[in-house]
């Protein structure tokens, strides 16, 4: 009788416990999306600031406007006959009324908060020279039709890096002072150079020496038919651009976790699973692996804001077709609606990345804690 | 004091720190070569190019290269009409002149072009010239004739009309065995260039220069605007180690100011510190010196401003934070309270110094990454717009297709200075964190 009770008592709590989890990772996942995007918030409005300094976006949107309304009375039939003065006055007119329409007669910081609405509306406004593959002059449009192809290859490379280096890392730990051990600690300080940098010495090493590989694009010219084969190809484009993003990160990232699990190997309670005589592989996954890792996923988080900015020159130098590529040409365009929706959508991509890892980090961590809410 | 001393000491015990001290040391030494060889207006003056590189053969490799070639490339061959005999004999209102420029041509392969300039200093009357070409065997070509204006170049092997007449074109032509089967072949021996000049004024001149431009150049070969790499290489080793420098103390010494004034006073300080800092990481730094580059000016005093800026409340404030914690409740701290000490003097002199020697390594680590920065921003089309850097030498070869084109030289130079700088400094800021953190020693 009493057992049972207690069975039942004690099957209550296990509901409890897990409702709680649940419950404190909703609580902490809301109220750091809130706090994201309060800092997204102002992160883009300092953009926008730095890039209003000049009065540059004003320029651009006056100009905008000009050639928006110029288009539209010209191509309406009603005013075929108009002669050219009345036209004009018309256009002026139309101008002077679409700008006390959009209040850019108001000061700026008055419009500031109006840009920062649409930019976070992701409105991104035109492109002044650029277009879409698909032949749309929207910002949004242009920019969303890259995304993936950036996402697929930072993925890629930072997943394959992550992954590989931990568990080198965790193999060298054992065997601290081998050759191997060495040669990683050797060749870490090669880390500084960027990935773009490496990217152009495999290119001249397996495009024009080895001719093995392309040196840049996602697919073939004309791509293949086939989705098995168009996959491949996009495949082959990848292998040299992951392999530079690996090379300049694989041995800094395997130096720094070893170094790290070194140091926590080095714990009484692991010395004590090694007295008890646990196996080398429940000590390293229990004991070692498990409270280092909320560690790791912030150096991983850090890593992965580092390589965003780094993806620009590396696209440029691949011709990878993603965003760093686009932004390139906004650049050689001076297209400035694009520049500044590309910095909108880094610091957006950027906020997303460490939100995720907010939430991983939350799984993981037992301890994160949130004032006044859930929590133990 | 003596724990600075007795770490410098240690580092002898590293053998890649030695050999990093051994790279900045060279590097040292060759920004200062270069500032006192080509002085700062001079460089600039020569990298925008023009008149000063007319003589050098564009996109040659280094001279250097030779050694590893079976068949040697040709290098350059200038013949000043100074340096030759004129003869001169006048005439009732003018004057004619004879000038005979000879050179030995001793290479197997051919040159990369071949121009003539001629110099003629006259009042009205524009001179007149009738170039012949002499080879070793005997043979005479007319290269044709052609007034001269003051500062004249004869595009010889740009003459489609010797082009045609030659069956080839002019400077493989003008140099080759008439009786070679298949693929020309060169004659070897002494080449002259005879230029007859009519000049109708007593008082005019002329000079004439015959360039035969070869396929290698100097120390570090040219570009395709003709300029000698050789400046852009020089001059690049000061500018890289300036901006990585000065952006590494710029932003780590604001950092660790900001951080201990926020762990010292704390409250509501710390607090915006903390939330400032938070906001500048989601802040992409790139896209951001992009966007001040393209609105406002590439100017690299400018990048290098934006990049301390931004790297003013960056991740560094959460360690420092973190490291300065535990220091702010020492002994020696409230002691220093005890004795008068104020606010300023406590984070200057107090906190700061105590956490200084860990930070040391990630500083010197610190330096090629912004070294490298530069270099990006180069690669992106937004290198300074006036002085000549490694960033902009490979970011003209990547335009120009030198890999493409098999002109390997022109990256991999640039490319080697920048890998050998991030080596140096990397290689002794690891060995330095290994002494100065004490955790790190023993493993």
């Amino acid at each position: 009788m009493k057992a049972a009770e207690a069975e039942s008592h004690k099957a209550l709590m296990g509901r409890a416990s897990i409702w709680q989890d649940i419950r404190r990772i909703g609580l902490y996942t809301l109220v750091r999306l809130f706090g994201l995007f309060v800092t997204v918030l102002v992160g883009v409005y300092l953009a926008i600031l730095i890039a209003n300094m000049g009065g540059r976006v004003d320029e651009l949107r006056l100009a905008q406007i000009r050639s928006t309304v110029s288009e539209a009375v010209r191509a309406d039939r009603a005013f075929f006959d108009m002669p050219a003065e009345r036209r004009n006055e018309l256009i002026e007119r139309q101008v002077k009324l679409e700008v006390e329409r959009l209040r850019l007669d108001q000061p700026f910081i008055v419009r500031s908060f109006d840009y920062l609405y649409q930019a976070i509306r992701l409105n991104l406004g035109r492109a002044e020279q650029m277009h879409s593959d698909a032949g749309s002059r929207e910002v949004y449009d242009i920019i969303v039709e890259r995304l993936p192809a950036t996402l697929l290859l930072f993925g890629t490379a930072n997943i394959l890096v992550f992954f590989t280096s931990l568990f080198i890392a965790l193999y060298l730990s054992r065997r601290y002072g081998s050759g191997l051990d060495r040669a990683v600690i050797g060749l870490a300080p090669t880390s500084a150079a960027p990935g773009w940098f490496y990217g152009i010495f495999l290119i001249l090493i397996f495009s024009f020496l080895a001719r093995m590989l392309p040196p840049g694009g996602m697919v073939d010219a004309p791509p293949p038919e086939g989705r098995l084969d168009y996959g491949l190809d996009v495949l082959k484009h990848m292998i040299l651009p992951v392999s530079a993003m690996f090379l300049s990160s694989i041995f800094i990232s395997i130096y720094s976790w070893r170094t790290f699990f070194l140091i926590y190997s080095s714990e009484d309670y692991v010395e004590m699973a090694r007295a008890k005589g646990l196996p080398a592989g429940t000590i390293e996954r229990r004991y070692i692996l498990r409270p280092t890792l909320p560690p790791i996923v912030t150096s991983f988080a850090m890593m992965l804001i580092g390589l965003w900015g780094g993806a620009i020159i590396l696209e440029q130098v691949f011709n990878w077709p993603g965003l760093g590529t686009l932004m390139f040409r906004a650049i050689g365009h001076r297209d400035t609606p694009v520049i500044i929706a590309s910095v909108v959508i880094f610091a957006y991509l950027l906020a997303l990345t460490v939100f995720l890892l907010d939430i991983i980090y939350a799984i993981l961590d037992p301890r994160v804690k949130l004032q006044g809410g859930g929590g133990k | 004091m003596s724990r600075w001393a007795q770490g410098l000491g240690q580092l002898k015990k590293y053998p890649s720190a030695v050999a990093g001290l051994g790279i900045i040391a060279f590097m040292v030494g060759l920004s200062v070569y270069a500032v006192i060889a080509v002085p700062y207006g001079e460089a600039l003056d020569k990298w925008r190019g023009g008149k000063h590189w007319q003589e050098n053969p564009i996109n040659a490799a280094p001279a250097w290269t030779n050694w590893f070639r079976r068949e040697n490339l040709p290098s350059t061959i200038i013949v000043r009409s100074e340096e030759t005999a004129v003869s001169r004999d006048t005439f009732p209102g003018g004057r004619r002149l004879r000038m005979v420029l000879p050179f030995e041509y001793g290479w197997s392969v051919f040159p990369s072009e071949m121009n003539l300039f001629l110099q003629a200093r006259f009042r009205e009357q524009e001179p007149f010239v009738r170039m012949t070409w002499h080879t070793p065997d005997g043979r005479k070509i007319t290269l044709g004739g052609r007034r001269v204006i003051a500062d004249d170049r004869v595009s010889i092997s740009q003459d489609w009309d010797l082009e045609r007449r030659l069956g080839d074109v002019p400077h493989v032509a003008l140099l080759a065995d008439p009786d070679a089967e298949g693929l020309p072949r060169v004659l070897k021996g002494r080449y002259e260039l005879e230029i007859e000049a009519i000049l109708f004024e007593e008082d005019a001149r002329m000079e004439a220069s015959f360039v035969s431009y070869g396929r290698v150049h100097g120390r570090a070969g040219t570009d395709h605007q003709r300029r000698d790499l050789i400046v852009a290489l020089l001059w690049g080793t000061p500018v890289a180690l300036a901006f990585g420098l000065i952006a590494a103390v710029g932003t780590t010494v604001t950092t660790l100011v900001i951080a201990a004034a926020g762990v010292w006073f704390g409250g509501w300080i710390d607090a915006l510190i903390q939330r400032i800092t938070e906001v500048n990481m989601i802040l992409p730094m790139l896209p951001i010196l992009v966007m001040v580059g393209t609105l406002y000016s590439t100017s690299i005093w400018l990048m290098l401003g934006v990049v301390v800026a931004f790297g003013i409340f960056s991740g560094g404030i959460k360690m420092y934070r973190s490291m300065l914690l535990p220091v702010v409740s020492a002994p020696y701290i409230e002691a220093a309270r005890a004795y008068g000490a104020g606010h300023g003097r406590i984070v200057m002199r107090y906190m700061i110094p105590r956490i200084l020697p860990v930070l040391i390594p990630g500083f010197v680590t610190l330096i090629p990454t912004f070294v490298f920065l530069e270099a990006s921003l180069a690669v992106l089309g937004l290198g300074d717009p006036v002085l000549p850097t490694w960033g902009k030498v490979l970011d003209d070869s990547l335009r120009e297709g030198a890999l493409y084109n098999r002109y390997y030289y022109w990256v991999i130079e640039p490319a080697a200075l920048l890998m050998l700088t991030g080596l140096g400094f990397a290689m002794l800021g690891f060995a330095l964190d290994r002494i100065f953190n004490p955790r790190l020693r023993a493993v």
